[in-house]
């Protein structure tokens, strides 16, 4: 079932802050997820992980590298539940 | 370089099953309290444990670390990291160029629980979920690694690993490291948490834990004639060593000096300590050579006793063997009475306990010694602690590891 991109937004800045530690405040659509949150490749790997069991969908690992903003990662999710 | 450097102790730190500092740690080694509980663990009934006790660490990490170093650390790291953020700041945060600054590490087994844990997460959700942090986590050197990103040591990060031997290897390898001209400051210690139903099931199987699990504070009781084997225990203890004149320069307080180390293999057995304790005797004749001390100036041995049949008795003829006579001089101690037996992080620990007794010139008495065993000639303390003379004094610190490891430090009054 379909999330609004609000519910996506929210459910992925608990993971980013369960994971990385950043407010959860700061996780917003236009911040790039290794310039402005300082998140490393392995962290990702783990919100990519975490993401895909919380919303029912699948990343595949050649599609994480066009997630450059939390924006990107809502919209691929919100696509991918369709 | 200068071999005769004199290096010194200068911050303490500890996180183990008698409190969440040294300073919690050393008061309730004063008071005689055990570290030994019942495991409240729900595997302890879904495998049916033969062991149900163990000195499990006094204060969660979860009340001093952030979440974050919680989940992103095992808790190998998280104990290492919490004693030594403590030595620390005990040292006054010695002003020391990152490139100047280095620690040593030890542990026994490592990251066994994110091992473990991460091969259950495989088996039931596949490769996909293992976390990306697994082997970062569960490598041995993940605590050296973790304590010099926290304070920035760029001097070297080292993980000395000799079973239940490693943590005071790393203190006397860091005090070489100094001498050797390395380092000005080292962050040296010992780290394990092996709280865990397989390495309890392995000791269990071998027949090395005791089996009191209907009274686990009586449970830890070396030298007595109903010892039955050690209590498993977790924790960290590191300390910050720097040399006599670094030290007096900065102004620093100076609990001792730890003056040497001595080592041997036995070369004997995988597990079982040579009887006669030849190999185990010259580690501690050569730790008081080195230190330019002889066997009468020892006035004091914080023993590794573990409270195994065997191992209490192979240490006592190796201490025989090499003291002769003098060792009837000699006030022992056997502090894992108390705080169980923390493996990679023994030595570590009982070198704390070691610099805080000549430090307070008190010796913590052994607790649940209430039948010596009578092949076991040494003068033990036990009943109440006893004060040390006044003057310079030397203490010695025993430690031993599977694969036949033999350590000994040798401490001094400053």
């Amino acid at each position: 079932m379909a999330q609004s991109e609000q519910e996506i937004l929210e459910g992925l800045a608990e993971i980013v802050n369960e994971e990385t530690g950043v407010d959860a405040k700061d996780v917003q659509p236009e911040k790039s997820f290794t310039e402005d949150l300082d998140i490393d490749s392995l962290s990702m790997m783990t919100i990519v992980v975490n993401a895909e069991e919380k919303f029912g969908v699948r990343i595949p690992d050649d599609d994480v590298k066009n997630l450059s903003t939390v924006g990107d990662a809502v919209k691929y999710i919100q696509n991918a539940q369709g | 370089m200068s071999t005769d450097q004199r290096i010194v102790v200068t911050g303490v730190g500890a996180t183990t099953p008698l409190g969440g500092t040294a300073a919690q740690t050393w008061d309730a080694l004063l008071a005689g309290e055990s570290g030994a509980r019942p495991l409240e663990q729900d595997w302890v009934q879904e495998y049916d444990l033969p062991i149900t006790f163990a000195a499990s660490i006094k204060q969660d990490p979860g009340e001093v670390l952030k979440r974050v170093e919680i989940r992103r650390m095992d808790p190998t790291s998280q104990y290492a990291i919490i004693a030594a953020r403590e030595a620390w700041a005990d040292a006054g945060e010695p002003g020391v160029e990152p490139e100047r600054l280095a620690v040593a590490i030890g542990t026994g087994i490592g990251g066994v629980q994110t091992l473990l844990a991460q091969y259950d997460v495989l088996k039931e959700k596949g490769p996909r979920r293992v976390y990306p942090l697994t082997v970062p986590m569960l490598m041995p050197n993940t605590a050296s690694g973790n304590v010099s990103l926290d304070l920035g040591a760029r001097a070297g990060a080292h993980t000395t690993v000799s079973a239940c031997a490693s943590g005071a290897e790393s203190m006397g390898y860091a005090a070489d490291m100094i001498r050797s001209g390395r380092a000005d400051v080292v962050v040296a210690g010992g780290t394990e948490a092996a709280i865990h139903p397989l390495p309890i099931a392995g000791f269990a199987s071998m027949q090395a834990l005791s089996k009191r699990n209907d009274d686990p504070t009586a449970a830890s009781r070396p030298y007595d004639t109903e010892r039955d084997g050690f209590v498993l225990g977790e924790g960290a203890a590191v300390i910050v060593l720097e040399s006599y004149e670094h030290a007096k320069a900065r102004g620093a307080r100076i609990y001792a000096e730890l003056a040497s180390i001595g080592m041997s293999s036995d070369a004997h057995h995988i597990t079982a300590p040579e009887p006669e304790g030849a190999g185990a005797s010259r580690a501690m004749l050569e730790a008081v050579t080195r230190a330019g001390l002889e066997p009468k100036d020892i006035s004091h041995i914080n023993a590794h006793a573990t409270s195994t049949p065997v191992g209490d008795i192979a240490e006592y003829n190796a201490i025989r063997r090499a003291f002769g006579d003098a060792t009837e001089d000699m006030a022992v101690t056997a502090t894992k009475s108390m705080t169980g037996h923390l493996l990679g992080a023994a030595g570590a620990l009982e070198n704390v306990i070691t610099i805080l007794t000549v430090h307070h010139r008190l010796i913590p008495a052994t607790i649940n010694l209430d039948n010596q065993d009578p092949a076991i000639k040494l003068d033990v303390v036990h009943g109440e602690h006893r004060k040390l003379p006044g003057g310079d004094i030397a203490a010695l610190n025993n430690s031993f590891g599977f694969g036949g490891h033999n350590i000994a430090l040798v401490v001094k009054s400053v």
